[in-house]
């Protein structure tokens, strides 16, 4: 049998949806670990990334710690695909982009009604929030992207079987979906 | 009929005065379009229709048919351009389709699925673009908006009321309604007008409406944009009932 391919997975400014989504792959999870074994990931606990094949990045990118961590993923896989709407365009968390990030802060942790002695986080374990929330692409070159919110997990398995076997991943009607 | 041109290798017959685009989707042959619309004055903007009429990129639903042409549009050169199009459409405005209840139902969606545009791969520029959602039974979402001109026309052309317009120049160009106060609730706009319905994206809607159909149940959920407008378009029907242009499609 030839070598597994190795995987890495993250979520960044996700809400871990699209890694629900990997799970619920179910019973072809089986499989797929014929296929793959994983490196660092939610799945496995491992903190940091050893050099991968395949890296899947969930969550777009709003503070420094993403940054470190989406570098560290460039640097070691091959292939790095951006999965789910967050990845691709900032999602959710983006639509605070309009707005001014001092304000939201202020309007969230001191001005909301029924906050007594409320504070603005400054643990300095937080990583520090950036100005604006960005796609991946943005920050480091993304091979591949796998859309939907989240994506399916028939999209999933679709997408990566179809890059395992070394053909273009596609997608096609009904597994394609941006929602 | 004599009249015909040719469409990515097979014969397309046509009436005097009709476009590329009116007979090739009346014929059963789809062309990616977006801001074209088959009850308005074609607009030409969009240029997601764009083919190829004797070696020259035009829009399809501008260029009137000729005999003889020869016309491309199914190739990868003109797909890629209608995916970066899409891909900019994205780019440009707010569309976060996972909280829009136009999801399912959108064209520029459903154009970016047929296309298999997995992602804009542009510098998104989140612009900020305030909802008005005065008017006590219409929504408009801004952020969606891109300038398709639909509900300008249907509202001028069908309604008579010319509740929209198209303000500005380049990319500070948006979407405006036609009230001194610049609100919708201060025009006499209708749930019922033909500018409620044409709106590509998730622009105008009506309120209380939301999901009432669900996510997987719409109509692109159903089938590629590709073939539902096929569908749509208006077609010369013989006395059978079936497409007389049309070559081998019911």
């Amino acid at each position: 049998m030839s070598k597994k391919l190795r995987v890495a997975t993250t979520s960044l400014a996700g809400c871990f949806g699209c890694h629900m989504s990997i799970l619920d792959i179910d019973e072809r999870l089986f499989p797929l670990l014929d296929l793959i074994e994983f490196d660092r990931s939610p799945l496995t606990d491992i903190k940091h990334c050893g050099p991968c094949d395949i890296g899947l990045v969930e969550g777009g990118v709003c503070n420094a710690e993403n940054v470190h961590v989406l570098h560290e993923f460039r640097k070691n896989c091959k292939i790095l695909i951006a999965i789910g709407a967050c990845a691709i365009n900032g999602g959710l968390p983006a639509q605070r982009n309009h707005l001014d990030l001092g304000s939201c802060l202020t309007e969230v942790y001191l001005t909301e009604p029924g906050l007594l002695h409320g504070h603005i986080p400054n643990d300095p374990e937080l990583p520090l929030p950036l100005d604006k929330v960005h796609p991946l692409h943005e920050v480091v070159k993304i091979d591949y992207f796998i859309p939907g919110c989240p994506p399916s997990a028939d999209a999933i398995w679709k997408f990566l079987i179809d890059l395992i076997a070394g053909k273009t991943p596609e997608l096609g009607h009904g597994l394609i979906k941006y929602d | 009929m004599n009249d015909t041109f040719q469409l990515d290798g097979s014969t397309v017959p046509f009436e005097p005065g009709q476009t590329v685009m009116q007979a090739a989707l009346a014929a059963g042959r789809y062309i990616p379009h977006l801001c074209y619309h088959p009850e308005f004055k074609p607009h030409g903007s969009c240029k997601l229709c764009t083919v190829k009429a004797n070696g020259r990129t035009v829009a399809s639903c501008t260029m009137p048919a000729e005999t003889g042409l020869d016309v491309e549009s199914e190739i990868e050169e003109l797909n890629a351009l209608r995916r970066s199009l899409v891909q900019m459409l994205f780019a440009e405005g707010n569309h976060f389709c996972p909280s829009c209840e136009k999801s399912g139902n959108c064209v520029l969606q459903a154009l970016g699925y047929d296309l298999e545009v997995h992602a804009t791969g542009f510098r998104h520029l989140y612009p900020d673009r305030p909802l008005d959602a005065s008017h006590p039974d219409i929504l408009l979402d801004f952020n969606r908006c891109i300038l398709c001109e639909l509900c300008v026309r249907a509202s001028s052309e069908v309604d008579g009321k010319n509740v929209f317009a198209l303000s500005g120049r380049g990319i500070t160009k948006h979407l405006i309604v036609n009230a001194e106060s610049g609100k919708l609730s201060d025009t006499n706009i209708a749930l019922t007008d033909k500018a409620m319905q044409v709106c590509p994206v998730g622009v105008i809607l009506p309120k209380r409406v939301g999901f009432s159909v669900p996510i997987g149940e719409r109509r692109y959920d159903q089938r590629p944009i590709s073939a539902q407008a096929l569908d749509d378009a208006p077609r010369q029907t013989d006395s059978s009932g079936n497409c007389a242009a049309c070559e081998g499609t019911p």
